[in-house]
């Protein structure tokens, strides 16, 4: 019981990892229709230029090396970044592409995704980097004396993050007017633009928007498993999670991700050593699918009327 | 003047039913036939032929099949190279496993072998649509890719997955050679590509367009929805798989089910995008453009900066190569390379005199 809970909650706080990058796939898709599969690379970039900074800035302005100061503003920049690639990626790739079929969209974000991923390793090196985000990796002491169970701080703080992100993205759905205009965008293109939202700019709003959350799982990532190419894979482990909760649906990316993240970590335990192990490649997926037959649209996706 | 088809009377019902009704399509595909089958081998040299030739009419196959699925019958899918996996090591096995296998015969046996997969991993789409369908295909490329690590019978017991190709034989003619190998991959690739032309023309190509257009009202017009897409799936696999067994047989000799990565599944999707969706010619110009821009990128660019840069400036420079010319096509002939050849044919039509 002790080591199912154990795995139980690990596999829950990974989740919220893979719910952190499926929100950036989320977040872009209910406003633009856009299957961006560049969000690992960004993930990618965003960390890199994050962790690059920090190692140029204490030369740069002779602030002292690894402290606080450092810290912001490499995260400053690395936000800035994301929100230049935001800015461009709307004018230089998304705009031409307007009215263009979905697919062509999705391929051109898989374009996209190299090239960003180019930029990244052309700009910064491609050498892993490890980030310190200053939370350790140990097991949880009360926790680990009241009932035994393992539960890593640092995966806890994460899943904290998240969860702090999360709720502030809703809220910012909710009760702006930024939030409003997107969600209107979000509803339909065209009343939108009839009504007067600029278009370009809440596309742009929402791929900074997107960079942003890119940058938090980058970080969160990058300071558990280096930063590295591999990080580009996240938008794997984030595929599953979106299609179990559906595309067009925040708390969607987050259910799914708990859903994807414990599962797969019990399936690898409970059965993997039946078949060999490391089924956690595709075990997400083949869930996922078999949810699908179930219910086509994901558990929050909104359901698909055809009209001929 | 010289593309044109006026004057080209069919008089008869074979002549109305040719794959290439019009007589300069005929005369230029033979000449290329012809070109490629006599002429190639005899001027290229053996690191063409090896490193260029066999693999682009080798991805032209792969890139085929994935456009039968994705470019005629609307299903996207990012597994084709799991199913280029699935027909070599079932080519493999077929010619391990029983005792005096004609090798075509074990090349058709290993694309039936990926076609039934396919099918299978093809069930979804009965249900799913689009986006979800794409990322369900990913299940079949992953979980393919496990499989044949996993399960050492499917290499042989060989250590993670590698399998060695046997000799290819047929008819007591040993293909050791690059340029027999060669010989025996066109010959294929020109058989079963002028089947996938005729195939898109018959009532089969019909309804998978039908269904990709606009799946409900294929429906309506009582085109069966599941039987089209179970098809568009088997013969894509088919074809994928076929590839798949000539990429081990013909090209590489020694392969492993991690070179069947998600990354060979994008270069064969980049391939449809750029020569061409819905288009057996785009198949074969989108896979001589993937196959040898690298090659270009790898000679042109050190040589022309010198020694400035480093390999890995290179391999960036690729990617980022890679990624802006993907986005460029798709930007500015979003139908691909076919569609440029497509204009030029008007053209051709109305030269010199286009009033």
């Amino acid at each position: 019981m002790q080591f199912f809970l154990e795995v139980l909650i690990g596999g829950l706080l990974s989740g919220v990892l893979y719910a952190l990058v499926a929100l950036g796939f989320v977040l872009i898709f209910k406003a633009s229709g856009v299957f961006n599969f560049a969000q690992g690379a960004m993930v990618f970039f965003a960390a890199l230029t994050f962790v690059g900074f920090q190692e140029v800035l204490p030369g740069w302005t002779g602030l002292e090396e690894g402290g606080s100061a450092v810290f912001w503003l490499a995260f400053a920049l690395a936000l800035v970044s994301m929100i230049i690639l935001g800015i461009l990626t709307e004018k230089i790739v998304l705009r031409p592409l307007v009215n263009q079929p979905h697919i062509t969209l999705f391929m051109a974000t898989i374009g996209l995704s190299y090239l960003i991923e180019g930029i990244a390793q052309g700009v910064w090196g491609a050498n892993v980097r490890g980030l310190d985000l200053g939370i350790e990796d140990v097991p949880v002491e009360w926790l680990m004396e009241s009932s035994n169970i393992l539960v890593s701080k640092f995966d806890l703080v994460a899943a904290g993050i998240a969860g702090v992100l999360v709720a502030s993205l809703a809220l910012l759905f909710q009760y702006t007017k930024i939030g409003r205009a997107l969600r209107a965008v979000a509803d339909d293109h065209q009343a939108a633009l009839s009504i007067g939202i600029p278009l370009q700019h809440i596309w742009v709003i929402v791929w900074g928007v997107a960079g942003f959350v890119a940058l938090i799982a980058g970080m969160i990532w990058g300071a558990r498993n280096g930063v590295q190419f591999a990080l580009t894979y996240t938008a794997l482990k984030a595929l599953p999670v979106l299609i179990l909760g559906g595309f067009t649906s925040v708390p969607g990316a987050i259910v799914g991700g708990l859903i994807i993240g414990a599962s797969e970590k019990l399936a690898e335990v409970y059965v993997g050593p039946f078949v060999g192990g490391g089924i956690e490649s595709w075990f997400p997926y083949v869930l996922a699918l078999l949810f699908l037959l179930v219910r086509p649209e994901g558990l929050f996706g909104e359901k698909h009327i055809d009209r001929v | 003047m010289f593309y044109r088809e006026a004057g080209q009377f069919k008089a008869s019902y074979q002549a109305d039913q040719q794959i290439f009704p019009i007589r300069q399509d005929r005369v230029a595909v033979w000449a290329l036939i012809v070109f490629f089958a006599a002429v190639v081998p005899v001027i290229a040299d053996q690191y063409w032929l090896k490193a260029i030739l066999i693999p682009v009419l080798i991805f032209s196959l792969a890139a085929l099949g994935l456009n039968i699925l994705t470019g005629y019958a609307g299903q996207l899918s990012l597994g084709s190279a799991a199913f280029m996996a699935v027909g070599a090591f079932g080519a493999y096995n077929f010619m391990l496993r029983i005792d005096g296998m004609p090798f075509l015969l074990a090349l058709v046996m290993g694309g039936l072998c990926a076609a039934a997969v396919g099918v299978l991993f093809g069930l979804p789409s009965l249900r799913i649509k689009g986006f979800y369908l794409a990322v369900a295909t990913l299940a079949a490329q992953f979980f393919i890719v496990w499989a044949l690590v996993k399960f050492p019978w499917f290499s042989n017991y060989s250590s993670s997955g590698v399998i060695s190709t046997q000799e290819i034989s047929i008819l007591g003619f040993v293909f050791d050679g690059p340029t027999s190998k060669y010989m025996l991959t066109l010959a294929v690739v020109v058989v079963l590509a002028l089947a996938a032309k005729n195939m898109v023309r018959s009532s089969t190509g019909r309804a998978w367009m039908a269904v990709r257009d606009m799946d409900v009202a294929a429906e309506v017009i009582g085109i069966r929805p599941m039987r089209t897409k179970l098809i568009a799936f088997a013969v894509s696999s088919f074809y994928c798989g076929v590839a798949g067994a000539l990429y081990a047989y013909t090209y590489l000799g020694t392969v492993e089910p991690e070179g069947f990565n998600l990354d060979l599944s994008f270069k064969i999707l980049f391939m449809i995008i750029i020569g061409g969706t819905g288009s057996i010619m785009g198949s074969f110009l989108g896979a001589a453009f993937i196959v040898l821009l690298p090659i270009l990128l790898d000679n042109f660019v050190p040589s022309l900066l010198g020694d400035l840069v480093s390999s890995s400036f290179v391999s960036n420079f690729q990617l980022i190569v890679f990624g802006g010319m993907i986005i460029f096509f798709l930007i500015v002939e979003p139908h691909g390379l076919a569609r440029l050849w497509q204009i030029g044919k008007e053209k051709l039509r109305l030269w010199p005199f286009p009033h």
